[in-house]
């Protein structure tokens, strides 16, 4: 006993009826947060502790043991002082006494309980459905019986033609039996899969082994003595045949029935607990009819929906577990989920509306030889559904569009071929995760392989991509892998991972978006960050690395000259005003208008360079010069003897304007384009943005500067000059947008600025010009530049406003707040 | 009995901010504070690839790492799961607003590991 348990008293009673992967989960949260609060009982139906059910297909296909698929041995529940009562069917809760009642009579108390009774097969009711050897596949017991059935018998049927029933039907002849699905629709998976695809699917499983009836409705089954037709009473024994509307038969000495399932809520509508398509559960996971009973997994409804997939039922257990835990924080809003099936080695992925038809638009490709099929459907411009046969590797893409409801016309050529023919680099031309030897790198940025992706998933029991990102930081930096990282989730755990929560929050500090917390920082004029996190209920004091930098932009670029920059709200490199690097040192970039030097500037960088003995000149990609390795306390020193101003390299603020010579010397020329780019680069110095920010300007269409991968491009034209947005030449390469063309300089210092304070005053933190304008669309952009004069001028003026007097941090540090601290001895 | 050693005011740490204190070998040792005037020491040395901690977003009794983002509890010098990893902690006391450093804790803690370049520190200890 603890100290804290003393001084509440006795302990609560939490009781778990349901041993499963849902209700298990939720208590390895509530035991993370509040391991000492409650004693707690278990009730599982099953003799097993909490195992994998999703992995059941491959140990029916003699791939894994039982022994492998268990979650949580004994020994966790003993650890954790559990009491587990294995094999026990809890038949009663007695609401008024607080008690539920097992059907072998034992009882346990409770001030709450946790109903996780998941879901049951649906069994057809035909004749001769209790025959022996007539089985649904839902637990190890059945699987079992399956087992044992393939090594007696030789004929099976699987009913029903979905994911359940094909997964069924594959394990058992891979046992050597002879199996037949009998499937009412026309085509296998009709809910995941149009017709193409199922049709597809339905080959390669006939090439394996299998066959199929579709179209089929089965009308009893017959059984016999010993599964023997010898003129015995039909509906008792084993069963023998199985016979369809037609009155034709088929032999079967296994039938499994895989039609379905149906939320398991026949206990708690016998206490009295309102079910509609399942347990009926509020925001928090509480029933709507009793307060102190919590429900989830399969068998719980949330806003009218029974979710099958773990990933959402693991969101809805973290959500219930901080209830339970008594922090009254975080609320389950549902989740949008895709199925991305694994069917013996075949992949699958299905999302949104794929069927189609009138008033949709369909993008097809079919390569039936080589087993590849895509249909993407497109309604008003967005991606509503998608189906997925043979390469499923861009399922994830396709997913994030539709959830998003990103505007799709721009890259719609595009967009059959997946993501990594949008820009120059994605998954190293792998496709197939299953295909790729464990040393293959699966993340590029963050150097993490198959092998190690699969051996954390195995050893620490991973089940949703977030996880894999923490614990092995694939996939956690560009993400251009998080296809790959998903299969692979598929392939090492089953199942299916792909869910999200429909609104993503900042951070676990606060359960806002970053546009509510943009959007109430400017409704509120919220001017600090201890009024932020009083008006939006901060769940943490001071925040975190992730929103307290968001925070302390989005006051300074809504309230500019109101509120006060925090210094101690910004990474390293934005205190320091220089770029960190691994080994501690730091380095100095200084500011070169337009790209362009002379030689009393030359001459004081190569004096600094021998004066602090820097190690390493280098000519940076955006036209200046940087100083690697400079010691901390020198960098005060450096930038006085230097005397140019910041070059900002090291800030989410505006980089380099990247220019070529122009008309000035270039025979080609046809505008000044040094000129343009050095008044664009002083117009806009010290402007920090949701991310960094880069321009570029060309004086010919020949394009030397880049100018179309720029967060703005500006390119000289005979008759004036051409503007591109929302460029990119990062991770994934971007081509820029053309936006407008403009007459005059000043026409080009207006619109730019205009389409920087959108940005600023409407990104998210982090969000480059790119990011940005996919969400909101580039017709949006246009509407607030190009149509609206007034709201440009206004948008230019506000930026100009914000930028007036702007601190060189270089120089002037009691204006820019620099703690000069950082670079002196105590 | 503990020899404790004045290093420097608690004002001379900056709010959600750090210092460094040099020792004659071994990596130098952070001194943080936080929001709310409490005052922790580690090695100045992150267990993931040897960032400066001193360098990072202190936040709630944290430190985020500026190499790669990994958080480390000051109070204990255990990096956050699921990432793993300690680094070492010093004893801290404060009096009438003086920091002190354990005299043999700075002596023998953490000696194994190269000096880390990160920025200037108390001139020696």
């Amino acid at each position: 006993m603890n100290a804290s348990s003393k001084f509440l008293g006795p302990k609560q009673k939490l009781v778990l009826i349901g041993n499963g992967m849902a209700g298990v989960r939720t208590l390895e949260e509530l035991l993370k947060m509040a391991p000492d609060l409650y004693d707690i009982t278990v009730f599982g139906a099953e003799p097993h502790p909490n195992y994998n059910r999703i992995l059941l297909s491959p140990v029916l296909a003699g791939e894994q043991t039982i022994e492998e698929i268990i979650l949580n041995p004994l020994d966790w529940y003993a650890d954790n002082n559990i009491t587990l009562h294995l094999s026990k069917t809890v038949t009663q809760i007695d609401r008024i006494r607080r008690k539920v009642i097992a059907s072998d009579g034992t009882e346990a108390d409770y001030d709450r309980l946790l109903i996780a009774t998941g879901s049951v097969p649906f069994i057809l009711p035909i004749p001769g459905k209790d025959l022996d050897g007539v089985i649904a596949y839902r637990d190890i017991a059945d699987t079992n019986e399956m087992i044992d059935a393939a090594t007696k018998y030789q004929h099976a049927v699987v009913i029903g033609g979905g994911l359940l029933g094909l997964e069924a039907a594959n394990g058992l002849m891979l046992r050597g039996m002879q199996v037949t699905v009998v499937h009412i629709g026309d085509w296998l998976m009709e809910r995941q899969l149009d017709d193409v695809a199922g049709d597809l699917l339905r080959k390669s499983l006939q090439a394996r082994g299998l066959k199929f009836k579709l179209g089929a409705q089965t009308q009893a089954l017959i059984g016999g003595k010993d599964g023997r037709a010898d003129g015995e009473d039909t509906t008792r024994g084993r069963v023998r045949a199985v016979q369809f509307k037609d009155g034709s038969e088929i032999p079967a000495d296994l039938v499994v029935m895989a039609a379905g399932i149906r939320p398991n809520t026949a206990l708690a509508e016998s206490a009295g607990i309102h079910c509609s398509r399942g347990i009926v559960v509020s925001d928090t996971l509480q029933t709507t009819t009793d307060p102190r009973i919590y429900s989830v997994g399969e068998c719980a409804a949330h806003r009218g929906i029974a979710y099958g997939l773990v990933a959402p039922l693991f969101e809805q257990g973290k959500v219930c577990a901080t209830h339970l835990a008594q922090f009254g924080i975080g609320r389950y809003t549902g989740s949008s989920v895709s199925t991305k099936l694994k069917v013996t080695g075949i992949d699958l992925f299905s999302a949104g509306d794929f069927t189609g038809g009138e008033g949709f638009e369909e993008i097809v490709m079919s390569d039936p030889f080589a087993g590849v099929y895509k249909k993407l459907v497109i309604k008003n411009d967005q991606l509503v559904g998608a189906c997925l046969y043979g390469d499923t590797v861009d399922g994830s893409w396709y997913f994030k569009l539709l959830r998003e409801g990103r505007k799709v016309a721009d890259i719609r050529d595009k967009l059959m071929f997946g993501e990594s023919n949008i820009g120059d680099v994605g998954h190293q031309g792998h496709n197939k995760a299953a295909a790729m030897a464990d040393s293959d790198e699966v993340c590029g940025c963050n150097g993490v392989s198959k092998g190690t992706i699969c051996k954390a998933i195995k050893d620490k029991g991973l089940f949703t991509l977030d996880e894999v990102r923490k614990h092995t930081k694939a996939s956690a930096s560009c993400g251009s892998c998080t296809g790959l990282v998903e299969q692979l989730l598929m392939f090492t755990a089953g199942g299916d991972y792909s869910a999200t929560p429909k609104k993503k929050a900042v951070c676990a500090c606060t359960d806002l978006s970053h546009q509510d917390v943009r959007d109430a920082i400017d409704k509120q004029h919220l001017i600090s960050l201890d009024s932020v996190y009083t008006a939006l209920s901060w769940k943490t004091p001071n925040g975190c690395p992730t929103c307290r930098p968001a925070l302390n932009y989005y006051l300074i670029s809504s309230w500019p000259k109101e509120a006060q920059d925090d210094p101690q709200s910004r990474a390293i490199n934005e205190r320091a005003h220089a770029n960190i690097q691994k080994d501690g040192t730091y380095s100095v970039i200084p500011r070169m208008w337009g790209g362009e030097t002379n030689s009393s500037e030359l001459r004081r960088i190569a004096d600094a360079v021998d004066k602090y003995k820097i190690p390493t000149v280098k000519v940076t990609g955006g036209q200046r010069i940087d100083l690697l390795g400079v010691k901390k306390e020198d960098l005060v020193g450096v930038w006085k003897d230097i005397g140019m101003p910041s070059g900002h390299a090291y800030a989410k603020a505006l980089r380099t304007v990247k220019t070529c010579v122009g008309s000035e010397w270039c025979r080609m020329g046809t505008q000044d384009s040094t000129q343009m780019g050095k008044d664009l680069e002083r117009a806009f110095v010290g402007m920090y943005a949701p991310h960094k920010v880069k321009f570029a300007v060309s004086g010919c269409p020949r394009n030397c500067a880049e100018a179309g991968i720029k967060d703005v491009g500006i390119i000289g034209v005979d008759s004036g000059w051409e503007m591109y947005v929302a460029g990119n030449g990062g991770i994934k390469t971007e081509v820029a947008h053309f936006f407008t063309k403009l007459k005059t300089a000043e026409e080009v210092l207006e619109y730019t600025g205009a389409f920087m304070q959108l940005y600023r005053t409407e990104g998210w933190y982090l969000e480059r010009t790119v990011h940005y304008v996919a969400r909101v669309g580039l017709d949006y952009v246009k509407q607030k530049i190009l149509d609206d004069v007034e709201g440009r001028r206004a948008l230019w003026a506000q930026l100009q406003f914000a930028l007036a007097g702007e601190p060189d941090p270089w120089f002037e540090f009691d204006k820019a707040k620099v703690d000069l601290r950082q670079f002196e001895a105590l | 009995m503990k020899e404790w050693k004045n290093i420097c005011a608690l004002t001379d740490i900056p709010v959600l901010g750090s210092r460094r204190v040099q020792r004659s070998q071994g990596p130098q040792v952070a001194l943080f504070r936080t929001a709310d005037d409490a005052v922790f020491a580690l090695l100045d040395r992150c267990p993931h690839k040897g960032g400066p901690l001193s360098q990072g977003i202190v936040f709630g009794n944290k430190v985020a790492c500026p190499l790669h983002n990994w958080t480390i509890a000051l109070d204990n010098g255990q990096a956050h799961a699921p990432d793993e990893g300690c680094t070492a902690k010093f004893s801290v006391k404060v009096e009438a607003g003086q920091v002190m450093l354990c005299e043999g804790e700075l002596a023998s803690i953490g000696l194994e590991f190269e000096p880390i370049k990160a920025g200037p520190c108390t001139r020696s200890c």
